[in-house]
């Protein structure tokens, strides 16, 4: 798949701002006043943020309050509802631990629910798609889950919480890279069966149908090297969680805790364009490449 | 209407003959043009003239190779567009509606009035049957020709999709696959058509019929009678033909 | 919203108006319905183009490039004025004219010519339709120097179709579709005949009937056909051969058909002292003799109720003359053409070729079909019956574009005609008005006198040295060399040897180059950078060697940059043109039909359309047939000619809805003014089906015969037998051997004695003996893409997206030998150059054979396209290979890269060698680019007419 900036940016950045809210729903951390308003203006920076990113990739954002008609369907209805169900919650939510200085619990467990729901709907947009073996896998929902849950909890400076989440998010994330290699593979879908020329020998793409590109493959067929995909795998390991696991063992202080979430958010992005880059969309079959 | 219909009894579609389609691209063409003055935007095309031409087709031909175990290869040209999905995954992950089965024919449309140009249909569809448009930002896909085959204006015999009419070879049938009597599920059922990518689950409509077997010529063991000498020599030959002559009608 | 959903307007108005009319996107000339919409401007524009149903041709059906013919009227590589040259010739820098200047620049240049030396004037145009009005207007010009493009195409096909049995494939006849059983296609992908092709692939493949491709090549038509036999290129003659011996071996030839009509009953002199040694025995009347069976006595082939037999010989002066048909055995018999003797030379198994000769004889005998339709032949004799040999074959450039091509073209017609399939149910069948023999055509002329009209047409089918175009000293009298004892039989004229030839002033010079037509820069020359230099070169006083260059084109092709002076066309949807009965019309084997094209569109620049520009031009040159008595011009344009002109009497460019006594009729008849208006209120064409009784045996059947002369295709009946004894080679033979007064120069004799044998023969590709197969081991071939037409398919914005740029197709052993790999490159060489290009892999291919598609690579700067554009810089052309000479052999001559006896362009002779060559930045050779006469297309394009 085509590694657009603007849903690597939506996906990781949202995912970021919704982690905290979720945190800051649950009550895990309580501020007030100047503090607790710095904290929601970052996690509403990342989520809405990010949630602006992604109206960039759509050809018509004038009509994107179509976007929640759907909502039995579509994934991306539903993530529509729930991001914007959570944002408002989780605003008078905040409104009440900036402004009064009190805390709406159950507001903040709805406010929690909904924002973990949201990165839930987001991850299912991926999941539900078939055509992409890669992503067609509850290992998507758990990744982008235990990302948001685990770089939430970094933002929040709650070190005991994220340690252990960015231990078992980094973990899910090498699953999904090793079970995912094979997914495509596995998933029974090939040449052969996508042209049903399979029975009478070996199936190899001749001349695509046009020379020029298209949509199609702009969109959906990204080869990326194998050398720099590992590199990259590496990178994103070794930057999105490892080093902030590292830092975070160190003794505390806000330099390496901002350090941290700076190696976790530049991990998230190369983890996200790999996400994207690496994942073989079927259509690719028909053009003999992946 | 994002929701699936319950299905339809009349199930639209076409059958494409894979042992007949030349790979002349004509349907390509004749669906570029009709669909750039008929159904919504025109079908767009960006830096036409440069180096990078990119441009909107519901309607693309394919060409694979296919070794046998034994024997030459083959080829086999493959036109491809919207199958038309019983269970379409493109209709079902639309946000905003804009996608959608018709109930009464299971033709797959894109409202466009309607669409965000999210793409997430094209993602959703594994057969590659959508493109957004260049210029116009919305989702294109084969309309299965709706503005035609209903089309009053349009003498009845040309009541069918633009490029089952335009194809030279007759390598696309149109028809009711809902219905097990029409013509082209007749067709399907002799010639053992088939779904592209059965394992997606998506139920195209839209059926292949496979490409008969190549280089199965009767080996010659059988032929040869029919090469059976007369002769060796000129001179036998001369001989043979007074026999045979003799033979035929008027010959003494 | 019904059911939640949109409401859709389900019969939308389709358009404001139909116009109909015919396509020009090929030689085809389907019928198309052109929809008109009001525009913006409320002026009435072309909407959508689909193929016409009623049109005989294509029945409703349209390739790719007619349905793109919208993005060909629009496009900006249209040509917009006539332009004069201010630049270098190939610089591509014009100023626009007016068409005054135009005409009056040409009228200066041409008036002195016609009036001194008409022959300094070369007209030559290409793909045109119109061949018998401009040869008609060359004719009258003076100059021998005119053809079409025929000679590089398939003149091999076409004139071995008529010199053996009165027609070819394409317009003049085509598989019996609807009742064939057994269908041999050699060596087309795509051909002139192309919707019909496919629409006849389409209906064998419904009826489960089987189809074998020969081909080096499995795409396309290949791709679909039941078996394939990816045959060495330039080896099917021998293949063919090879069928024809196992088929005489075991007797699976149709005596009867043999015996009454074709020329295999004809008795052979057979004397070795006589003038006529080889020649058909003829009677006083000149009548070739059969034995009559009924009497044993010499007989005229067409006597009244003669029975020819094949066995019976005469003997005269102690010499037994035998019939053809043992002259046949004693060739075919020999165990050279046994498949295993052929079969590594054309690389196919033995076992193969005996299944297909197998399969040939099974169908053709075994499922003979019978129609109960009596019919009654040129002796009188009633014939219960139409018995069908349901094996068909066609062919096209694979096996005529061969230095062997029209030996191996007339083998395959012998070979149809062995089993009677050639007009019979099931076979192939002619479309009218062919079949029409050899003799009826007319001899080519070339007697020139200045200021007055050539003394015939210029081309035709010669019958022996009497009828070829030489000069008093017995050199070749047409600049391209046509009909000289270097190509004796080249019907269509040599294209592509008059830049060559006129720049080595071999024959002689000439003043003014005039083409219409054809990409002489780029694609449709061999040695096109050669070309180009030769066009450019000048003498030592600093003058182009070829003086003065006109030339008449739609667009902005490679050829307008070098050309003097443009006379822009139209584009097909704004004139008239007529697709006459007298040129290459539209017919089917059950109807004669012809058509028009009629301007649908007004142009929106200054341009006009060529032919009725040439009766502006005429007129102005004084051209008879062109002026009336008083000196005024007589036809105001070409439409006017259309109407008005007369060839014979009662016979016009249009057969139909001519004047006759009592009203409108069909065939013959005077002018009518209204002509024009029927063709259009009919759909831009004319038809009458041939009768029942007339439909098959057309060449000896007296109701064809009869129809016909009613239609007006000749004035009396014509019946005819085929020819497998070829006479008019045996003559160019016999002279060869030193019989007669017209003698070849001694550096041809060999040759001529060796080709032009009377009975068809395959010999090694003229190239073949020159080059050496070690250091060329790999051959080279082009195709057409079924998308695109020649190098004009490329300003469509549509089409060349589908074909951008072409691969060079490797097949699986050069693949792996070399180590290739997607995205690799070749440098490809052969005797006379190299080019470097990308190369892909192919299994489906003749193991020692590549190919890429023809006119795919384009010269920067053309057709209003983009300098980087991918056809500039990936694409290429495989004409930098191949030269129109032959490398030298060391005895002076440079001898032609043609046929030998036709002239046809030997193009897939080529031999290369292939190696892996690093990635350039642009494929090589990379010309520098010409200016574009019309600037550049626009960035994006999204054309709808309504709203
Ligand atoms: N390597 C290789 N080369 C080949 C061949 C091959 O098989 N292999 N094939 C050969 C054969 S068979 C042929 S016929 C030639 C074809 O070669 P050409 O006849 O040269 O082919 P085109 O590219 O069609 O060029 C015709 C010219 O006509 C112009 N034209 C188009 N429409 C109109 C019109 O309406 N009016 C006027 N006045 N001009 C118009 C086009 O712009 C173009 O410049 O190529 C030959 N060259
Ligand atoms: N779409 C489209 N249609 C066209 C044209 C076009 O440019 N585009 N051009 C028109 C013109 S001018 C012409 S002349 C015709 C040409 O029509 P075709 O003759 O069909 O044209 P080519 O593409 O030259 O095809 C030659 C075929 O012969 C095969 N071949 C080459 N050598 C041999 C051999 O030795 N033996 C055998 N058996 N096969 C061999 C090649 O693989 C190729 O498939 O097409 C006409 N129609
Ligand atoms: S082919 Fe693709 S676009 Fe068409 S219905 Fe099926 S999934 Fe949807
Ligand atoms: S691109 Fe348009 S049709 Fe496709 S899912 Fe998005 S809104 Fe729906
Ligand atoms: S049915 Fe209509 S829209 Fe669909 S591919 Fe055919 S021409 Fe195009
Ligand atoms: S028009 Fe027919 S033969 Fe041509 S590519 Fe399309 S399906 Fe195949
Ligand atoms: S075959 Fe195609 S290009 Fe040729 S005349 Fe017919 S529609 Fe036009
Ligand atoms: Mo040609």
């Amino acid at each position: 798949m085509h590694p657009a900036p603007s849903v690597i940016i939506f996906t990781s950045l949202s995912g970021l701002g919704f982690g905290l809210l979720f945190w800051l729903g649950l009550g895990v951390l309580a501020p007030t006043g100047w503090v607790a308003f710095v904290f929601f203006v970052i996690a509403y920076l990342l989520a809405v943020g990010g949630l602006l990113a992604s109206t960039f990739h759509l050809g018509h954002p004038e009509r994107a309050l179509k976007a929640f008609t759907q909502w039995r369907s579509s994934w991306l209805s539903r993530e529509a509802w729930a991001s914007v169900a959570a944002l408002i919650v989780m605003a008078l939510y905040g409104a009440g631990l900036v402004f009064f200085g009190t805390r709406i619990a159950l507001l903040g467990w709805i406010g929690a629910l909904l924002s973990i729901g949201t990165v839930l709907t987001t991850s299912m947009i991926y999941a539900q798609i078939r055509a992409v073996p890669r992503w067609h896998h509850w290992s998507t929902p758990a990744m982008f889950l235990s990302f948001s849950l685990a770089g939430g909890a970094l933002l929040a400076g709650e070190i005991m919480i994220a340690l252990p989440l960015l231990a078992i998010a980094g973990t899910i994330q090498v699953y999904t890279w090793i079970d995912g290699d094979s997914r495509l593979a596995r998933s029974g879908t090939d040449i052969a069966s996508a042209t049903g020329l399979g029975t009478t020998g070996t199936v190899r793409a001749f001349e695509p149908p046009h020379t020029g590109t298209n949509y199609l493959l702009r969109e959906f067929v990204h080869v990326i090297g194998r050398k720099h995909s590992r590199n990259l795998r590496v990178i994103a390991l070794a930057s999105g969680f490892g080093v902030p696991i590292l830092l975070m063992l160190l003794p505390f202080s806000h330099m390496l805790a901002a350090l941290a979430v700076l190696f976790h958010l530049a991990g998230l992005f190369a983890s996200r364009w790999l996400f994207f880059a690496e994942a073989e969309h079927v259509v690719g079959l028909y053009y003999g490449k992946r | 209407m994002t929701q699936l219909p319950p299905p339809s009894s009349v199930k639209l579609g076409l059958v494409i003959d894979l042992d007949t389609c030349v790979g002349c691209h004509a349907c390509v063409v004749s669906c570029k043009g009709w669909n750039t003055e008929n159904y919504g935007a025109p079908l767009a095309d960006e830096d036409p003239y440069g180096a990078d031409p990119v441009g909107t087709f519901l309607n693309r031909v394919h060409s694979y190779e296919i070794q046998p175990d034994e024997g030459a290869a083959q080829l086999v040209h493959f036109p491809k567009s919207c199958l038309h999905c019983e269970d379409a995954p493109c209709v079902t992950v639309c946000p905003t509606g804009a996608s959608y089965k018709r109930a009464e024919d299971g033709i797959v449309l894109v409202n466009e009035s309607d669409c965000i140009g999210c793409g997430l249909c094209a993602w959703a569809c594994p057969y590659g049957a959508r493109e957004m448009d260049v210029a116009e930002k919305v989702m294109k896909k084969c309309t299965l020709c709706v503005d035609r085959i209903y089309n009053e204006n349009l003498p009845e015999e040309d009541r069918v999709p633009a490029c089952v009419r335009t194809c030279p070879a007759g390598a696309r049938h149109f028809g009711d696959l809902g219905d097990p009597d029409s013509d082209v599920s007749q067709l399907v059922a002799e010639r053992g058509g088939l779904d592209l990518m059965p394992e997606q689950g998506t139920k195209p409509v839209n059926k292949y019929l496979p490409p008969r077997p190549r280089d199965k010529a009767p080996e010659y063991d059988i032929l040869a009678p029919y090469l059976e000498p007369v002769t060796d020599t000129p001179k036998g030959f001369v001989g043979w033909l007074d026999r045979a002559l003799s033979a035929l009608p008027g010959g003494e | 919203m019904a059911n939640g959903q949109p409401d859709l307007d389900l019969s939308p108005k389709i358009s404001d108006e139909i116009r109909q009319t015919t396509c020009y996107m090929c030689a085809c000339r389907c019928g198309i319905n052109v929809h008109m919409k009001a525009g913006a401007d409320g002026k009435k524009k072309v909407a959508y183009i689909e193929g016409n149903r009623d049109h005989p041709v294509n029945k409703g059906v349209l390739c790719a490039k007619g349905s793109a013919g919208i993005m060909q009227v629009n496009a900006p590589s249209r040509l917009r004025a006539p332009l004069k040259r201010v630049g270098p010739r190939g610089s591509g820098e014009f100023e626009e004219i007016s068409w005054d200047e135009a005409l009056q620049i040409a009228t200066d240049w041409l008036a002195p010519l016609r009036a001194e030396a008409p022959e300094k004037l070369a007209f030559f145009t290409g793909r045109d339709q119109s061949q018998s009005f401009t040869s008609l207007w060359a004719q009258s010009f003076g100059t021998p120097n005119y053809a079409a493009h025929g000679g590089f195409c398939s003149v091999n096909m076409a004139a071995a179709g008529i010199y053996t049995m009165g027609g070819a494939f394409w317009e003049f006849g085509q598989p019996d579709w609807d009742r064939t059983k057994l269908f041999l296609l050699f060596g087309v992908a795509e051909d002139h005949d192309s919707n019909p092709i496919k629409m006849g692939i389409g209906k064998i493949k419904e009826r489960g009937a089987r189809m074998i491709g020969i081909n080096p090549i499995r795409s396309g038509y290949n791709a679909v056909a039941d078996d394939w036999l990816g045959i060495t290129p330039g080896t099917d003659g021998l293949l063919i051969l090879s069928l024809i011996h196992c088929l005489m071996k075991a007797g699976r030839i149709d005596l009867d058909y043999l015996a009454r009509f074709t020329n295999a009953s004809c008795l052979v002199n057979e004397d070795p002292d006589s003038p006529q040694n080889g020649l058909l025995l003829r009677d006083e009347e000149g009548e070739p003799q059969v034995i009559d069976r009924r009497t044993g006595k010499l007989a005229p082939w067409n006597g009244a109720g003669v029975e020819p037999d094949l066995s019976a010989t005469w003997r005269h002066k102690g010499v037994t003359h035998r019939p053809v048909l043992h002259h046949m055995a004693d060739r075919y018999l020999s165990d050279d053409y046994a498949p295993e003797a052929v079969a590594d030379r054309c690389g196919i198994p033995a076992r193969r070729i005996r299944a297909v000769a197998g399969e040939i004889a099974r169908v053709a005998f075994d499922e003979a079909i019978t129609l109960d339709r009596e019919w009654t032949d040129f002796r009188g004799v009633t014939h219960k019956t139409m018995v069908g040999r349901p094996v068909s074959m066609h062919a096209m450039r694979g096996i005529s574009a061969h230095s062997n091509g029209f030996q191996t073209c007339r083998a395959l017609h012998m070979l149809q005609i062995l089993i009677g399939s050639v007009e019979t149910p099931g076979g192939m069948r002619f479309k009218p008005p062919y079949p029409k023999p050899a003799t009826a055509h007319p001899k080519p002329h070339c007697k020139v006198t200045p200021g007055a009209p050539l003394d015939g047409p210029h081309l035709g089918y010669p019958h022996g040295p009497d009828d070829l175009c030489l000069t008093d000293d017995g050199r070749p009298a047409r600049i391209d060399k046509a009909f000289s004892w270097e190509n004796p039989m080249s019907a269509h004229g040599l294209m592509h040897m008059v830049i060559s030839n006129a720049h080595a002033g071999d024959p002689y010079r000439i003043d003014t180059l005039f083409m219409y037509m054809a990409n002489m820069s780029w694609n449709s020359s061999m040695n096109t950078s050669g070309t180009m230099k030769m066009l450019t070169d000048t003498d030592e006083n600093g003058e182009y060697v070829i003086p003065r260059i006109i030339y008449s084109d739609a667009y902005s092709s490679e050829m307008v940059a070098y050309a003097d002076l443009i006379l822009p066309d139209t584009t097909y949807l704004e004139r008239h043109d007529c697709i006459s009965l007298l040129d290459r019309p539209i017919c089917e084997a059950d109807a004669v039909a012809d058509a028009i094209r009629w301007p649908v569109v007004e142009p929106d620049r200054d341009v006009r359309g060529f032919q009725s520009m040439l009766c502006d031009l005429g007129a102005r040159l004084g051209l008879p047939g062109f002026v009336n008595d008083d000196g005024s011009q007589k036809y105001a344009d070409y439409a006017d000619y259309i109407t008005n002109h007369i060839r014979r009497p009662g016979i016009g460019p249009l057969a139909g809805w001519r004047m006759g006594e009592t009203g409108l009729q069909d065939g013959r008849g005077n002018p009518n003014e209204g002509q024009i208006d029927s063709y259009i209120a009919n759909g831009g064409f004319w038809m009458s089906h041939v009768p029942g009784e007339a439909a098959f045996y057309k060449p000896f059947n007296t109701a064809y015969q009869d129809w016909a002369v009613k239609m007006g295709f000749y004035d009396s009946p014509q019946p005819y037998i085929f020819q497998l004894w070829s006479e008019p080679m045996r003559r160019f033979q016999l002279a060869a051997e030193g019989e007669g007064v017209r003698q070849p120069p001694d550096h041809l004799r060999a040759r001529i004695a060796a080709t032009m044998d009377p009975l068809p023969i395959w010999y090694a590709p003229m190239s073949e003996a020159l080059e050496d197969d070690g250091a060329y081991p790999v051959h080279a071939l082009t195709q057409r893409p079924m998308a695109m037409y020649h190098s004009w398919g490329t300003q469509n914005a549509w089409l060349r997206q589908i074909h951008g740029h072409n691969p060079l197709y490797l097949p699986t052993k050069i693949w792996e030998a070399n180590g290739f790999a997607e995205g690799d490159w070749a440098r490809v060489t052969s005797p006379h150059g190299k080019i470097t290009v990308p190369v892909a892999h192919m299994a489906a291919l003749n193991e020692d054979t590549v190919w890429t598609w023809n006119a795919i690579g384009k010269r920067k700067g053309a057709w209003a396209l983009d300098d980087d554009a991918p056809e500039a810089t990936k694409g290429f052309l495989l004409n930098h290979l191949i030269h129109e000479l032959l490398p030298p052999k060391g005895d002076g001559m440079r001898w032609s890269n043609s046929d030998p006896i036709t002239g046809q362009a030997a193009w897939f002779d080529l031999r290369v060698k292939i190696e892996k060559a690093p990635a350039p930045a642009e494929a090589k050779p990379a010309l520098p680019p010409i200016k574009s006469p019309v600037g550049r297309g626009p960035r994006s394009l999204a054309w709808k007419v309504g709203s």
